[in-house]
């Protein structure tokens, strides 16, 4: 680690909107150098916005996103990805119409030439035998774990800043998670910052060094993991209480 | 043998001429993910120019090819990029398909008015001398310069666009921005800019493509225009818009085989007449029938499109209740102040110029349930218009029947047709459903519409007196007005129904998205046999009231450019409800009318003018029409709160 202490990622008062909707109220939080921060919360509370946001896929409307300590604000996602944030986005993250091994060229041509890809799907391969197997087949044809473990796959052989992991497992088996947080685990060690987004509050704040609880577009609870629990629950509960008025109003 | 290959060879620079369009649609169709039926139109305005600047302003070839080819090619690819298909949304099929083919009609019509009238005859070749005969194939089939430039362009393209697809790194990320951008993005690539050199490579093949076969005379430009455009679309087609090397040996074969064919078959034969024309047309039908990649076109989709907004709901939908009825009252006085000018002091031409809106108010109202409501988008629906037309003229023309009565049976003719056109094309969707229609649309213009059964050959019909029993084709009488009018007032009301019924409903439910309708039990082969049975019949009482107006129905009438033109024109002004249609046939007619005011030179700009409003279509997917409205709607309702004090809920609006 190098003696910098600049966060690697800094929201600050960040709101956003899709259109006419909006979505976050000022959210503020950062994440250390190496660090995990779980980033929790309800459905529909805004994990995957801030996810967005981070990246450049949706524009913040006000407040500042810094990378690295630069900020990010206005700046395009390929630009944002190059200042070195990944963001393995919610559901499916992979070209379905190219293959296995197009999907990785695709990833490590950016960095080098034809040597290095080389070297790099090599050492992919290693890591994960599975896609040499498949590395012909269409990355649409692979189940969803085989997705998520290609996607691991680009960022544990080039590792970013930081990564922005949006509920990896969801809907996968539960053998198929482990196999998924090892490899989040791996990326770790390569010394990359971690922001894990999960609906399964256990494992996430397992490898969390911190956590972010969300609020219907606000920032519930931000500290350490062993108080995320009680934050998530009490969200959870109020969310709850205030539907049953609904219905009973 | 020696026959053969002499009937055989010369079509050879046919089949190329098929290969290098069809290579180039499944080009941008890979790359862009846009089924650009306007790169021929691309490629006619590089061969245009070229021709142009060497003839006129005797510029050497070298300098006019580098300006023509290397220049204008990508340039026009890139404007097209920046200002129309960069703003239409990857999901949205029908903004694309009604875009490509604006350009394939609107480009053409636009080079005359700018260069004035033109004509490519005196294109120069590039390679080889068109006129030297190089050797002979055989003991004496000549190969001239004609067949080797073809074949030579043909084999490069092929081999240089099919490395650059699947060795480059260019070609790798182009296949992954038609796929997603925005994941694209996220891997540090800068998505625009690959999709905008895409259109760059695209558009300098189109003009290399123009300007290597314009001395063929094979080109764009000769009357087999149609002829050239399907058979490439059908090569491409049966490529699964996928493979450029299949889809160029089925465009050669296409070519060969029809001048084969041609050499053989006695010309007097219905074989020549009919079977040979239409035969590029089978292929594509087949194709689009049996190739199983066609049906999932459309399926592969961005797993990042939730990022989007949902779209803004319509005007009629969120403006409040005070507004809503001061909108109904204003417009019902104006169609009471409408009706008693037209009986009352209208000069005669503006009469019938209204009337003449009116009727095509009621195709476009096929549209506006077809397009709008069922989201199913047909290039055939002025085809579906002249089928009625044809068949009331003929059963009035035979049996005496009267030309209303004629046209009823007429417009359930069509809708007949179009019923059988939906059960054909059941299994396709969004893009191939777009080229079933269309295909369907060119069948009738080239072997149907023509024959003397039907139009009575080139003639047409002529309309007479006695087939109308009201006077109706009097000029200043009023009776047609009425009877329109009668008949719109009619059809637009049943459309409002069927769209509030349940059967709107379901319509509405199979646009928003076929699997969720399915989900809630809608049953689709039946809703959309249905929307398209419906959206055929009024086709067809429109097209027996247009036919009406004129004195002769010819088969060019109801041309598939008429059809283009109609999607054009209703989904630019707003494709979702009644009043969209209405506006769009009232305005089309009145602007027609201005035009005639218009310098000759200007008489062109009709079709340009679609162009333009696929550009603001591009722009605005839900109409133009409606996009004003909605700001009208907007500053109206800010004055009246204003007014009120009343406590001003957020309006949901789409701009933020
Ligand atoms: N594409 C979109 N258009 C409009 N609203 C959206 C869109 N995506 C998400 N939202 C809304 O933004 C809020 C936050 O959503 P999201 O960030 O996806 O939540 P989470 O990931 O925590 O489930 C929700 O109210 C959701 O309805
Ligand atoms: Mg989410």
């Amino acid at each position: 680690m190098t003696g910098d202490d600049r966060p690697i990622l800094e929201l600050d008062e960040v709101s956003a909107a899709y259109g006419p909707y909006r979505a976050l109220f000022g959210v503020s939080f950062s994440v250390a150098r190496g660090a995990v921060v779980a980033l929790l919360g309800p459905n529909g509370a805004g994990k995957s916005t801030v996810a967005r946001v981070a990246s450049g896929l949706v524009p913040a409307s006000s407040g500042s996103v810094r990378v690295d300590g630069r900020d990010v604000a206005g700046e395009p996602a390929w630009r944002i990805a190059r200042f070195g944030l990944a963001h393995v986005p919610e559901g499916r993250g992979v070209f379905d119409s190219l293959s296995v091994e197009e999907n990785l060229v695709l990833s490590f041509q950016r960095r080098g030439g034809r040597v290095q890809i080389s070297a790099s799907l090599e050492q992919a391969y290693e890591r994960f035998p599975l896609l040499k197997e498949r590395r012909q087949d269409r990355a649409g044809t692979l189940s969803g774990g085989q997705q998520r473990l290609l996607s691991l796959a680009k960022v544990l052989v080039a590792p970013p800043k930081v990564l922005v992991a949006d509920e990896l497992s969801l809907g996968l088996a539960p053998g198929v998670v482990d196999d998924v947080y090892a490899g989040l685990a791996d990326v770790r060690r390569e010394g990359t910052a971690l922001v894990v987004v999960e609906q399964q509050v256990d494992r996430a704040l397992a490898l969390a060094s911190s956590a972010v609880v969300l609020e219907r577009g606000t920032v519930a609870y931000f500290g350490p993991p062993s108080g995320a629990r009680a934050a998530v629950e009490e969200v959870v509960d109020r969310r709850a209480r205030g539907r049953r008025q609904a219905a009973s109003s | 043998m020696e026959q053969l290959l002499g009937f055989a060879v010369p079509g050879v620079p046919y089949g190329c001429a098929y290969a290098v369009f069809a290579v180039g649609l499944v080009l941008t169709y890979q790359t862009t993910g846009v089924f650009n039926v306007g790169y021929g139109a691309q490629a006619y305005v590089s061969a245009f120019i070229f021709a142009w600047l060497v003839d006129d302003h005797a510029w050497p070839t070298w300098a006019a090819f580098v300006c023509a080819v290397v220049i204008v090619g990508p340039g026009l690819g890139l404007a097209l990029d920046r200002f129309l298909f960069r703003r239409i949304p990857s999901s949205n099929t029908t903004a694309k398909i009604v875009t490509g083919l604006s350009l394939l009609v609107g480009i053409p019509a636009l080079l005359p008015v700018v260069f004035g009238n033109q004509n490519l005859v005196g294109a120069p070749s590039i390679v080889f001398n068109p006129d030297t005969v190089y050797f002979h194939l055989g003991a004496d089939v000549p190969v001239n310069g004609i067949y080797l430039s073809a074949v030579l362009l043909t084999v490069v393209m092929l081999v240089v666009l099919v490395l650059l697809l699947r060795t480059t790194r260019l070609g790798l990320e182009m296949r992954a921005a038609v796929e997603s951008p925005r994941l694209l993005e996220l891997e540090g690539v800068n998505a625009r800019r690959v999709t905008a050199t895409a259109w760059a490579v695209c558009g300098l093949m189109a003009g290399l493509a123009g300007v290597l076969l314009a001395p063929t005379e094979v080109t764009v430009q000769a009357q087999d225009y149609v002829t050239l455009m399907v058979a490439a679309i059908a090569a491409a087609a049966i490529a699964a818009l996928r493979s450029m090397p299949v889809a160029a040996v089925v465009a050669v074969l296409i070519g060969v085989l029809s001048l084969t064919a041609q050499g053989y078959l006695p010309t007097s034969s219905f074989w020549y007449s009919a079977a040979l024309p239409a035969f590029p047309f089978l292929v594509l039908v087949g194709a689009l029938l049996f190739v199983p990649g066609l049906r999932h076109l459309d399926e592969a989709t961005d797993p990042l499109s939730s990022v989007d907004p949902p779209p803004p709901p319509p005007v009629a939908g969120v403006r409040g209740r005070e507004v809503d009825r001061l909108v109904r009252t204003v417009f019902f006085a104006l169609l009471f102040a409408a009706v008693v000018s037209m009986l009352t002091w209208m000069p005669p031409t503006w009469e019938t110029v209204l009337n003449q809106g009116m009727a095509y108010s009621v195709v476009f109202l096929s549209v506006t349930l077809l397009t709008g409501t069922a989201g199913q988008l047909s290039l055939a629906q002025a085809t579906l218009a002249g089928i009625a037309a044809f068949t009331a003229g003929q059963l009035a023309n035979h049996l005496g029947l009267d030309f209303l009565v004629g046209g009823a049976v007429g417009a359930v003719a069509a809708s007949v047709v179009a019923g059988v056109l939906a059960l054909a094309s059941l299994r396709l969707r969004g893009l191939g459903l777009a080229l079933m229609t269309l295909a369907a649309a060119l069948l009738f213009d080239v072997a149907i519409f023509p024959a003397q059964a039907v139009s009575g050959g080139t003639g047409g019909i002529t309309l007479e007196p006695r087939w109308l029993p009201l006077d109706l084709f009097a000029p200043n009488g009023h009776a047609y007005f009425l009877v329109v009018l009668l008949v719109l007032v009619l059809c637009a009301g049943g459309v409002a129904l069927v769209q509030r019924g349940t059967v709107g409903r379901f319509l509405a439910a199979m646009r928003g998205s076929e699997l969720g309708a399915a989900g809630i039990g809608v049953n689709l082969p039946w809703q959309r046999v249905l929307a398209f049975a419906l959206s055929g019949a009024l086709a067809g009482v429109g097209g027996a009231l247009l036919a009406i107006q004129q004195t002769v129905i010819a088969p060019g009438e109801f041309n598939y450019q008429l059809s283009l033109a109609f999607v054009v024109i209703v989904v630019t002004t707003g494709v979702g409800t009644v009043e969209g249609a209405i506006q769009a046939g009232i305005g089309l007619v009145v602007v027609q009318q201005l035009m005639q005011y218009a310098p000759q030179r200007l008489q062109g700009l009709t079709f340009v003018l679609f162009a333009l409003g696929a550009l603001a279509y591009a722009a605005h997917p839900e109409g133009v029409v409606e996009l004003e409205k909605r700001r009208w709607t907007e500053r109206a309702e800010r004055v009246l709160a204003r007014r009120h004090r009343a406590p001003a809920t957020p309006a949901v609006t789409g701009r933020p």
